[in-house]
C-alpha cells in the first residue's frame, strides 16, 4: 500500500511539475504550451475534424496565427477621436466665457471638407499688425530691382502696375466684421484675415470650389493674390454685402457723423428701440419690406470708393480701376453704390437684366398653419443664402458652395494681347524698292539741291569776310 | 431615400443645406403612402426638390419590382397632390437641350422657346418646350448621372432583375471612405470597356454598374463624414444639390436632389 501510494503520489508531483513546466510563458509571445494544448484540443472535440492526424499541425499553426492577428486588431482598433466628445468639451467653455456677439452662421460646403463660419464684430484695439508686412514685400522687390544695372540692357517693359487699391481699415467697409473658421464643430476656430480690394475684384472673376484646407493656394486665371483663407474671405464679404438683409425699420441710420461728409455714404447703423414688427404676409409678399444692412461693395472692390489718382508722386492719369469701362483720362468718376438700407426691392431691377433671374424668392414658411409661420427670402443670385424674419426676429444664413449663380456658362476672361516685340515706325517697317527712274529723278533733284547750296555757302563766306 | 425612412434620414443630408419643415415631412408621410397603393409601386422613394423661381417642385420616385427598370416619377406642389411625369424620350431631350434654358420657373405649362428663324440655314425653326418635360428630362439625366449605391446594396439576379440585396449589412467604415464602393443607379456604360483582367475581380451579381471612382473629370464627387464621422456623405459636383449619404456597417443609405435642377458645365474651371 505505502509503496503503492509513494509512486503515485510521485508520479503526481513529476506531473505537476511537468505541467508547470508547459505552463512556463514564453518570453517572446507571451502563450504557454499548455493553455495552447488545452485549446488546440478543444478546438478538435468542437470541430471534430476528418483526419484529424493529418491537420493538427495546420491547426496548431492556424490557431497561433490568430492569438497574433487579435493583438494586431487591437492595436488598430485604438480609440478614435470622438468628435462628439470634443463637441460637448468645447460647449461647456461656450456656457462659461463671456463671448463676443456672434451674429451670422455661414457654411461653406467644401471638395473634401466644409467650413462653419462665424462673423463677430470687431473690437476696438484689436492687433493691426499686418500692414508692416506689406510693406516689407515691397521693399524686398526694389532691392532685387537695383542689382541688374550693370548687364546690358535689357529691352525694358513698358508695363506699369495700377496703384493697388488701399484695404480698408479693420471695423469698416468690407472688413467691419472678422470671421472665424472651423471645419467641424468642436475644433478649434481660425482667424481670417482682412480682406483687399484686389481680392475681391479677383474672386469676381473666377470660379472654384473650396478644398476645405485654408491653405491650397488659389491655382486660376486672372491669378487670385492669396491662399484659400483669402478667398475664402473675399468671397464672405461679396455673400454678405449681397445677401444680409433685414426687415425695414429694424436698423436705422446712426446719427453720429453722418452730415458732415455729404458724398460718404452711410455706413453706421444702429438697431432701432421703436421697431414693431412687420406681418409675415407682408414680408411674404413684398421686397420693399426688406433691405440691405451691409454696405453695397464698389467695382473697386471697397465699400467706400477711393480717389486714387490723387496719390502724391502718381501720374494723374493711371486708372486705379481694372474693370472700369471708360477712360476718364483726369478725374475718375467717383463710384457711388446705394446707400445703406436700400430696400431690395431696388436691387431686383438692376439684376434682372443680368440673367433673367429676379435676385430674391420669398416664400411662407407653412401654408396650413399659417399663424405660426415665418416668412422666408432666398437669394437667387447666391444660392444658399436665406434669411426669416417673424415679427421683431430675423436672421441670416449661408450653406452653400460659395459661388454665386452665373447664368449660361463660366467664361474664364481672355488674357490680355501679348505685347509687341518693337514699337512701329517708319524706319522699320519694309518699304518698295525704287524703280530707275524714280532713282534719277530723285538724283536730279539732290544735285540741283547740291548746286544751290554751294551758291548759298559762296554768299555766306563772302559776308562773313566782310564781317572780318 | 426611401420614404419610410424619410424621418430620420433627412437628418443625414441635412449639411448640404436643405432638409424639409415640418409640415412638409407629415403631408410626405401621408401622401406617398396613398402613392404607393394607388399606383400599386413596390416603394416609393422621395428623390427630391426643384427649386423654381416661384414655386419648388417636389419629386417622388415610385418602384416596382425591378429596381431599375420600373420607375416613374412624380411631382407636386404641395407634397400632397401628384403628378405623373411624361416618360422620356431621346427627341425631348434633344429639345430640352436646344431650347430650356435658365432656371426653372415652377409653372409646368411656361413654355421655353428658342427662335432660330433669324439664322440662316437651320431646320428646326422654332423649339418650343414646356417645363413639365424639361422637369421629367431633369430628373431622369440627374438619374442617369449621379444616382448612389453602395457597392452590394442592390443585387442583379440571373434573369436580370434588380432588387434590393436584403442581406446587405452595410460598408466597413475603411471601405466606405473609398470611392470605388459606391456605384451609379443606371445603365453600366463603362463597365464593357473595362479589360479582362480588372473585370476578373468583380461579383457579377454585385458589380454590375458603373464606379463612381471611373467619372470624368477626376474628383466630380466630394466624400466626406459628417456627424461626428459617423456617416458618409457623398455630394456630386456635377449636379450641386446632389447629396447621398450612407451610414457603414448599416444597410442605411439613399440620396436625395434638392436644388436648381442644372447641371454645373463649369466644372472642369473649377476644380
Amino acid at each position: 500500500m505505502d509503496p503503492n501510494r509513494d509512486r503515485s503520489e510521485e508520479r503526481l508531483q513529476s506531473a505537476a511539475s511537468f505541467k508547470a513546466f508547459m505552463l512556463k510563458t514564453d518570453t517572446k509571445s507571451n502563450v504557454n504550451l499548455y493553455d495552447h494544448l488545452s485549446r488546440l484540443l478543444m478546438k478538435v472535440m468542437d470541430e471534430r475534424p476528418h483526419n484529424v492526424i493529418d491537420v493538427i499541425e495546420d491547426m496548431s499553426r492556424d490557431m497561433k496565427r490568430g492569438l497574433f492577428e487579435d493583438k494586431q486588431s487591437t492595436l488598430r482598433d485604438l480609440p478614435q477621436t470622438t468628435a462628439a466628445e470634443l463637441l460637448a468639451e468645447q460647449q461647456r467653455m461656450l456656457f462659461t466665457r463671456p463671448e463676443e456677439a456672434d451674429q451670422e452662421e455661414e457654411l461653406i460646403l467644401g471638395t473634401q471638407s466644409s467650413y462653419i463660419v462665424a462673423e463677430a464684430e470687431y473690437r476696438e484695439g484689436e492687433e493691426e499688425d499686418e500692414q508692416g508686412t506689406e510693406d516689407a514685400e515691397e521693399e524686398e522687390t526694389e532691392a532685387e530691382t537695383g542689382n541688374e544695372n550693370e548687364m546690358d540692357p535689357l529691352p525694358q517693359s513698358t508695363y506699369k502696375p495700377l496703384p493697388a487699391v488701399p484695404k480698408e481699415a479693420l471695423g469698416t467697409g468690407a472688413n467691419k466684421f472678422v470671421y472665424y473658421v472651423c471645419k467641424e464643430p468642436g475644433l478649434p476656430w481660425v482667424k481670417l484675415p482682412s480682406v483687399s480690394p484686389a481680392q475681391i475684384t479677383a474672386a469676381r472673376q473666377i470660379r472654384k470650389f473650396f478644398t476645405g484646407n485654408l491653405e491650397t493656394p488659389i491655382v486660376s486665371y486672372p491669378p487670385f493674390p492669396g491662399n484659400e483663407a483669402n478667398y475664402l474671405r473675399a468671397q464672405i464679404a461679396r455673400i454678405s454685402a449681397g445677401t444680409q438683409v433685414s426687415p425695414q425699420g429694424y436698423f436705422q441710420a446712426g446719427e453720429e457723423e453722418g452730415d458732415e461728409e455729404d458724398e460718404a455714404p452711410r455706413d453706421s447703423y444702429e438697431v432701432n428701440p421703436d421697431f414693431e414688427g412687420t406681418s409675415v404676409t407682408e414680408m411674404a409678399e413684398s421686397l420693399s419690406t426688406w433691405v440691405h444692412h451691409v454696405q453695397h461693395i464698389l467695382q473697386q472692390g471697397r465699400c467706400t470708393w477711393v480717389n486714387l489718382a490723387f496719390k502724391p508722386g502718381e501720374d494723374s492719369n493711371e486708372e486705379g480701376e481694372a474693370e472700369e469701362k471708360e477712360e476718364e483720362p483726369d478725374e475718375p468718376e467717383p463710384e457711388v453704390g446705394p446707400s445703406l438700407l436700400t430696400p431690395l426691392s431696388q436691387d431686383a431691377g438692376s439684376n434682372s437684366k443680368m440673367f433673367n433671374t429676379p435676385p430674391w424668392t420669398s416664400k411662407i414658411s407653412s401654408t396650413l398653419t399659417s399663424q405660426h409661420a415665418v416668412a422666408v427670402l432666398r437669394s437667387n443670385l447666391w444660392p444658399g443664402a436665406y434669411a426669416y424674419a417673424c415679427g421683431k426676429k430675423f436672421e441670416n444664413m449661408y450653406i452653400g458652395w460659395g459661388l454665386k449663380y452665373a447664368g449660361e456658362g463660366y467664361s474664364p476672361p481672355v488674357p490680355p494681347p501679348p505685347q509687341k516685340e518693337y514699337p512701329s515706325g517708319s524706319e522699320i517697317t519694309e518699304a518698295l524698292d525704287p524703280s530707275l527712274e524714280e532713282e534719277q529723278a530723285l538724283k536730279e533733284s539732290l544735285e540741283e539741291q547740291q548746286a544751290a547750296q554751294e551758291e548759298m555757302e559762296g554768299t555766306d563766306e563772302e559776308e562773313e569776310e566782310d564781317d572780318d | 431615400m426611401d420614404s419610410s425612412a424619410l424621418s430620420y434620414s433627412l437628418e443625414f443630408v441635412a449639411g448640404s443645406g436643405h432638409t424639409l419643415n415640418v409640415e412638409q415631412k407629415t403631408a410626405l408621410q401621408t401622401s406617398l403612402l396613398i402613392l404607393k397603393k394607388n399606383y400599386k409601386f413596390n416603394r416609393v422613394l422621395f428623390w427630391g426638390k426643384i427649386l423654381g423661381l416661384k414655386e419648388d417642385y417636389f419629386i417622388a420616385q415610385g418602384r416596382g419590382e425591378d429596381e431599375m427598370q420600373d420607375k416613374k416619377n412624380l411631382y407636386s406642389f404641395n407634397c400632397m397632390d401628384w403628378f405623373l411625369l411624361p416618360p422620356v424620350t431621346d427627341s425631348m431631350m434633344e429639345e430640352v437641350s436646344t431650347a430650356a434654358k435658365g432656371r426653372f420657373i415652377g409653372d409646368p405649362s411656361h413654355v421655353y422657346e428658342l427662335d432660330r428663324r433669324g439664322e440662316a440655314d437651320e431646320e428646326d425653326v422654332l423649339t418650343k418646350v414646356n417645363e413639365e418635360s424639361r422637369l421629367a428630362v431633369t430628373v431622369h439625366q440627374i438619374d442617369e448621372e449621379a444616382s448612389v449605391i453602395p457597392r452590394g446594396a442592390f443585387v442583379r439576379s440571373p434573369h436580370g432583375l434588380v432588387q434590393i440585396n436584403r442581406s446587405f449589412g452595410g460598408l466597413s467604415h475603411s471601405e466606405a471612405g473609398k470611392l470605388d464602393n459606391y456605384l451609379h443607379f443606371s445603365e453600366p456604360k463603362r463597365l464593357k470597356t473595362k479589360s479582362i483582367l480588372e473585370m476578373g475581380d468583380l461579383n457579377p451579381a454585385i458589380d454590375f454598374l458603373d464606379e463612381l471612382s471611373d467619372d470624368i473629370p477626376k474628383g466630380s464627387w466630394s466624400l466626406q463624414f459628417e456627424c461626428a464621422s459617423n456617416v458618409c456623405v457623398l455630394r456630386s459636383l456635377l449636379w450641386l444639390g446632389l447629396t447621398s449619404y450612407h451610414v457603414p456597417m448599416t444597410p442605411q443609405h439613399g440620396y436625395i436632389y434638392i436644388g436648381h435642377g442644372i447641371k454645373n458645365l463649369d466644372l472642369p474651371f473649377m476644380l
